[in-house]
């Protein structure tokens, strides 16, 4: 019975991980239209940020999202305008096409590229205070994750303030809903796009440094951590930082449910069954338009 | 006939790959070049067409019959596949079929961790020359395949289910129907170079034709060669594994990294790829009639 309970909170504390790294590309999907699968890819770039970081400055990982999350929104930006920008100009359904295709090669280069920097050994950060959990009855807190778990809510509720309460989230939203609209009201919706896009880069080296932090960091994390934000954005839905966290908390629970139940080996084929399930079940898409 | 006359086996090997390379391509050509339909599974069927053939290979099976079997089971697995994930569309179809690939692929993992080698027996009576032959004939069946397809009625129905599913189906043409064609058409193909993969490859771990990135491979070299052309594929295969190959000793991996960038590059400047760029440079107009490539993906139209 503790060995599941201790599941279920890792479980969890992984979930908001998920969380976090769906909401940046549910921000992109939901606001561009598009599909980019290079976001496990910049997940991984902004693990490798903490570890270097933390390797080369001894920059405490928490410390260092201060340094990732803006130079990973630039680079958000760079990706737009010299990538994205291209592809948003299309129709809705080519537009999607082109989007995940463009990804796909993005994604390889940057995984090609973090090998060749890299090396593709795993990484991970070895902070003081990593080892040590306080203990709660019979199961434990990890600390380390702990604090990654309130540092991805404390995310997730700025993107949701960002997005409710400040003039370039509405623009941001308006531009999301109708995009012609919104332009005719006089939004750039040029730029709503391009910060939109930093923002859910940002987003994803957050979470970057925050699985650097929990586990390990490797190039070949990146189509794993595609597939994970994917899952969730499909669980969740598109429109909702919080739903969004909350789908990404479902899938950490089922997936620990499932190791506890079926061994640890099959932990990765409840998510992926569990999408494709989700996916076909709506036909329509992803929570087909009204 | 190289085998006659090459006697140095890095050369077979290389050739080996190359037709392989050329068989993966074509299949997946089919499906995602033809039918318009981006599959992400499609290792999936390599690696069963290879699983199948190799256990009935090392059961006792002759060869030819154990890759048909590999090609008879990949294409059910096609069909389920399909039965399966053809109510998505575009996008969601490509990452539904990712997600059901690696599922299948952690399955096999998981089950079959051992290393497949090939008894003693049968090293010591290898003959490299006969496996480039079977390569050579593979890779020439898929692009005579495709080749026949391209011109067929099922081809056209394809192509205009490719285009605008829609409209096909208010012209009558079976959506549905045509893109299961389409994979099932494409599925046995790759499943028969599963087999051959099972047939060359000494040894090999049962989980490794399942890697995605068999799949990826073959839509990077369909994509740059001219992605829904005949002879796109061969001329991608081609420049990949020579490339491969070339920057391999210094700069491994880094193939990846010039294909990706160049696929980026197709996608969206240049969707025709490498047959595109030779009939432009020819002073052909490039985009219409047979040689046509993804259809609106690139088009940049608004509607």
């Amino acid at each position: 019975m503790t060995a599941l309970a201790q599941q279920l909170l890792l479980g969890v504390l992984l979930g908001g991980l998920y969380g976090l790294a769906a909401a940046g590309l549910s921000l992109v999907f939901g606001v561009l239209r598009v599909l980019n699968v290079a976001h496990g890819e910049l997940i991984m770039l902004g693990g490798y940020g903490a570890f270097w970081l933390f390797d080369l400055f001894g920059l405490d990982p928490f410390l260092s999202l201060l340094v990732v999350m803006p130079l990973a929104g630039a680079l958000g930006g760079l990706l737009y305008a010299g990538l994205f920008a291209y592809v948003v100009r299309l129709g809705e359904e080519p537009r999607i096409r082109t989007s995940l295709l463009v990804g796909f090669g993005l994604a390889l280069c940057l995984h090609a590229l973090a090998v060749r920097l890299f090396t593709a050994d795993e990484r991970a950060i070895t902070t003081t205070y990593a080892g040590r959990g306080i203990p709660l009855g019979a199961i434990v807190l990890p600390i380390g994750r702990l604090v990654s778990l309130a540092v991805a809510v404390l995310l997730i509720l700025l993107l949701d303030a960002f997005l409710q309460r400040t003039r370039w989230g509405q623009a941001i939203r308006a531009a999301a809903e109708d995009w012609e609209a919104a332009a005719l009201q006089g939004i750039d919706v040029r730029r709503a796009y391009t910060l939109a896009f930093a923002i859910g880069t940002a987003l994803a080296g957050a979470a970057g440094v925050l699985v650097a932090t929990g586990y390990s960091v490797s190039p070949a994390i990146g189509l794993e951590w595609t597939l994970k934000a994917l899952i969730v954005v499909v669980l969740a839905g598109l429109g909702s930082a919080l739903g969004t966290f909350a789908g990404g908390v479902v899938l950490g629970c089922a997936e620990a449910l499932s190791a506890a139940l079926f061994g640890g080996a099959y932990r990765e084929v409840v998510g992926l069954l569990l999408f494709f399930c989700v996916l076909v079940a709506r036909p329509q898409g992803f929570f087909g338009r009204p | 006939m190289a085998p006659l006359v090459v006697r140095r086996e890095d050369w077979l090997n290389l050739g080996v790959v190359f037709f392989l390379a050329v068989a993966l391509a074509q299949s997946w050509n089919v499906i995602g070049g033809l039918a318009g339909q981006v599959n992400l599974g499609h290792a999936a069927f390599f690696g069963l067409g290879a699983l199948v053939a190799r256990q009935l290979w090392a059961a006792g099976t002759p060869i030819a019959a154990a890759m048909t079997a590999g090609a008879a089971v990949a294409t059910t697995a096609g069909l389920a596949l399909g039965l399966a994930a053809f109510r998505l569309r575009g996008a969601y179809f490509a990452i539904g079929t990712l997600a059901l690939a690696e599922v299948l692929r952690l399955f096999v993992a998981n089950n079959l961790s051992q290393v497949s080698t090939l008894p003693a027996a049968a090293i010591a009576g290898y003959q490299l020359g006969v496996r480039y032959y079977t390569a050579a004939g593979l890779a020439l069946g898929t692009t005579l395949a495709v080749g026949w397809l391209a011109a067929s009625r099922l081809g056209l129905a394809m192509e205009a289910v490719r285009e605008d599913e829609e409209a096909a189906e208010a012209s009558g043409v079976g959506g549905f129907q045509v893109k299961l064609a389409a994979l099932a058409c494409s599925t046995a193909l790759v499943g028969l170079a599963g087999g051959v993969f099972a047939f060359y490859q000494i040894s090999y771990y049962p989980q490794h034709p399942f890697n995605p990135t068999w799949t990826f491979d073959a839509v990077l070299i369909t994509f740059i060669g001219g992605v829904g052309t005949i002879h796109g594929p061969v001329l991608g295969a081609m420049l990949f594994v020579l490339l491969r190959d070339y920057l391999a000793v210094r700069w491994a991996d880094l193939h990846v990294l010039v294909f990706g960038a160049l696929f980026v590059a197709i996608v969206l400047l240049l969707p025709g790829g490498l047959v595109e760029v030779g009939q432009r440079l020819r002073g052909r107009p490039g985009v219409a009639g047979r040689g046509r490539v993804v259809g609106r993906a690139s088009s940049g139209s608004s509607t």
